[in-house]
């Protein structure tokens, strides 16, 4: 088989892409250029795609003996990641750009490309098992990236292969030591690759400026406080509100609502949902039978919550077993079928409309 | 495998390899003045002079350096410097856009860190430089430091009438530069008969080693040290000399001088029948740069072993991957140094658009090159070109 490994520079791109060599595929190197101003060194576990990146996943290619290219998406991952990164905070959702990028580069743009150019698969350094079409989480559960990838329908899946997610990342990092990569040490990479300063609200106040509004606190209908721009702001968040109320009873964000740029915060038991809404759903497989009893995870590294799924008005009503804080519109609820053995599988997911 | 990438580097020729495997054995630094210094000393030297007999320059107008880029910074740093200390108002530079990076680079950073100014010539069509363009850029010549114009150009092969450009800079009494690094052993490369006062020229392109090149500079051109030292080379260069790459320099540059006309019509008829196949297989490729058969006054205008093409709808990194697989390697021109392909400054500047300096490859022939190299690319262009052109690098 034809395989493109996507090599960020990583240690798991690094490793994906030796297992597919071992496995005895003809294995081509990647690396995605997405970043408009590379930088010549990344700092620490922050930024992504900086030229270093780019020459340690060239070493590892010349490790391995696999021919390597660069490929600049810089253009595209501005359009479709950072420029809705923006546009959604400014319309008072909470956006993941890890999902949208895989959805609109990883398994769109380099998919299509890699195929049309007579490749049969991309192989990726994934924490995600995938098998005969079915998207389970790893089993290393903290590195778990089933999440992120949960947008991915059947066609991305079918020439999708991530060959990591049946090993934990010490075993990934062992292999890499073994082989003798310099990247085995690499630290992980966190935080929002396109903010290697990891300052997302400063981040947001450059591209979107100042944009003040008041900040009013449900539990009394008082406005409490003012604020520099509703991006600052996440559904949920507790910390960094700027007002101190009334009582001792700590604060979370309610709601969001940007053309007033109203900031409503409430107490604990007024920022617990029980149900949510949510846009078009997309299924990694064929749609299941709805309503479905399954579970849900509302966000990146949040806990699956069992749920009842309820077809509505084109999206999704997913009442929740128990009541969730933060759960933001612009998240993706990504349902799982549990599998203790197997892994929970993905089942699909939907964009967070809203939620009470 | 079919290396046709040789304006990149070319395989080193079998006497070079020879010569300076021979010299690495050796003990001494050409600055020792003992036995064994001296014996390093005198083959430096006879070097230097075989060299500069090759070219048309004196041995004193020979300075060794570590290769093209030192020689183009050399040349457009330490001359802009010297000028500009001799008279303040010298700040400009007269420099043709689809120069390398290291002159293009090199101006740049004058302009940005030293004061300088910069006029870019118009090109044209061809990549060529025209001598009244020269003449009208230049003005009365007076605040210009320097005038640098490529012998010939890396990627789309077009060569210049150097003479007439150096007459032009000349009459105004402004020192020309060029850098000639493709130029020497493809094309009649005669410094005293051209008039320039600078030369960039490199070993590894004609089949000498890496790191060892040469800037030729006219005895009477000032020229303000780099690199500070021991003074080694006329005190416009320091370094302990690399005897044996100096070695493997000079051979390279006398053998391929020597076999210049007869490697350039085998070549060159290679080069035709490559750009008329291809263009068979892909009639809507175009070829860039100067006609095949373009002529100046003492030469071809342009190099005998350069195809560059363009393959409008398809991605120069595709069309260049796909060939790889295939065995066949050649060049898109400029990739950045984290190796992500950009569009071609040389094209731009001749006037292409984006979309066209995107989807071109560049065929450079050389010295090994055969017609099983012609047939390989022949056979397979069409179905790459076809290919990439469907796979579009995710615009819209």
């Amino acid at each position: 088989m034809r395989v493109l490994a996507a090599m960020s520079g990583g240690v798991d791109s690094a490793v994906a892409a030796a297992l597919a060599v071992d496995a005895g595929h003809d294995v081509t190197g990647v690396h995605l250029a997405l970043s408009q101003n590379r930088q010549t060194l990344r700092s620490g576990s922050r930024g992504c795609c900086s030229v270093e990146d780019s020459h340690d996943a060239r070493r590892v290619a010349d490790e391995l003996g696999i021919p390597f290219y660069v490929w600049d998406l810089a253009e595209r991952f501005t359009e479709d990641v950072v420029d809705d990164f923006v546009a959604e905070y400014a319309a008072g959702r909470t956006p993941n750009p890890c999902l949208r990028c895989n959805e609109k580069i990883k398994f769109s743009a380099v998919l299509d490309r890699a195929l049309s150019l007579g490749f049969d698969a991309v192989v990726t350094g994934h924490h995600a098992r995938l098998s005969g079409g079915e998207l389970r989480r790893s089993v290393d559960a903290a590195k778990d990236q089933s999440y992120v990838l949960g947008v991915l329908t059947p066609e991305q899946l079918a020439a999708a292969w991530c060959p990591l997610g049946s090993m934990t990342k010490d075993r990934v990092r062992e292999i890499a030591a073994e082989r003798g990569f310099a990247v085995a040490t690499k630290p992980d990479s966190h935080d929002i690759c396109f903010i290697p300063d990891g300052d997302t609200r400063g981040f947001l106040a450059r591209r979107l400026g100042s944009r003040p509004g008041p900040v009013v606190d449900a539990a009394t209908g008082e406005t409490v406080g003012e604020h520099d721009g509703t991006y600052g702001f996440t559904i949920g968040q507790r910390r960094g509100l700027g007002v101190s109320a009334g009582d001792s009873e700590p604060r979370y964000v309610l709601g969001i609502e940007p053309v007033s740029r109203t900031v409503t915060i409430g107490t604990a038991e007024q920022a617990a949902v029980d149900e949510v809404r949510t846009g078009v759903p997309t299924w990694t497989g064929a749609a299941p039978v709805l309503p479905a009893h399954v579970e849900v995870q509302l966000r990146a590294h949040g806990r699956p919550v069992p749920c009842e799924v309820t077809a509505v008005d084109g999206g999704l009503r997913i009442e929740l077993a128990d009541a969730q804080r933060g759960v933001a519109p612009g998240q993706s609820a990504v349902l799982y079928e549990p599998d203790a053995e197997r892994g929970d599988r993905v089942v699909g997911q939907a964009p967070v409309a809203g939620a009470r | 495998m079919t290396y046709l990438d040789h304006a990149a580097t070319t395989p080193m020729l079998p006497e070079v390899l020879a010569a300076m495997t021979e010299q690495l054995g050796r003990v001494g630094n050409a600055s020792s003045l003992h036995a064994s210094g001296r014996a390093a000393r005198r083959v430096a030297e006879q070097s230097r002079e075989r060299l500069a007999e090759a070219l048309g320059a004196r041995p004193s107008e020979v300075l060794f350096t570590g290769g093209g880029t030192e020689s183009d910074n050399l040349a457009v740093k330490g001359i802009f410097w010297a000028r500009r200390e001799a008279d303040a108002q010298r700040r400009r530079l007269v420099v043709s856009p689809a120069e390398h990076h290291a002159v293009l680079d090199s101006v740049e950073w004058l302009v940005k860190h030293d004061g300088a100014e910069v006029t870019w010539l118009p090109v044209e069509p061809s990549g060529r430089i025209r001598p009244e363009v020269l003449a009208e850029a230049l003005g009365d010549g007076r605040d210009v430091a320097l005038t640098s114009v490529m012998w010939a150009n890396n990627e789309i092969g077009t060569v210049n009438d150097i003479a007439a450009l150096a007459a032009v800079s000349h009459a105004v009494g402004v020192p020309m530069h060029t850098d000639a690094v493709q130029a020497v052993g493809q094309v009649l490369v005669d410094f005293g008969a051209s008039g320039v006062d600078a030369l960039t020229m490199t070993g590894h392109k004609l089949g000498g080693p890496m790191g060892a090149g040469a800037l030729l500079l006219r005895r009477d051109a000032e020229c303000t040290p780099l690199l500070h030292g021991g003074g080694q080379e006329r005190d416009v260069r320091s370094g302990t000399l690399d005897v044996a790459a100096i070695v493997g320099l000079a051979v390279a540059t006398v053998t391929a001088v020597g076999r210049r006309e007869q490697r350039a019509a085998q070549v060159g008829a290679l080069r035709d029948r490559l750009v008329r196949e291809v263009v068979a297989q892909v009639p809507d490729a175009r070829l860039n740069g100067a006609a095949l058969d373009d002529v100046l006054a003492d030469g071809p205008g342009r190099l005998p072993g350069n195809a560059h093409l363009s393959f409008p709808g398809a991605e120069g990194d595709a069309l260049l991957m796909l060939l790889d697989a295939r065995g066949i390697e050649c060049s898109t021109g400029s990739a950045c140094s984290a190796g992500v392909a950009r569009p071609s400054h040389v094209l731009l500047a001749v006037g292409a658009d984006g979309e066209r300096a995107r989807s071109s490859l560049r065929f450079s022939l050389g010295h090994t090159s055969t017609e099983a190299d012609v047939d390989a690319v022949v056979e397979v262009i069409g179905p790459v070109v076809e290919r990439a052109r469907r796979a579009g690098l995710g615009r819209r």
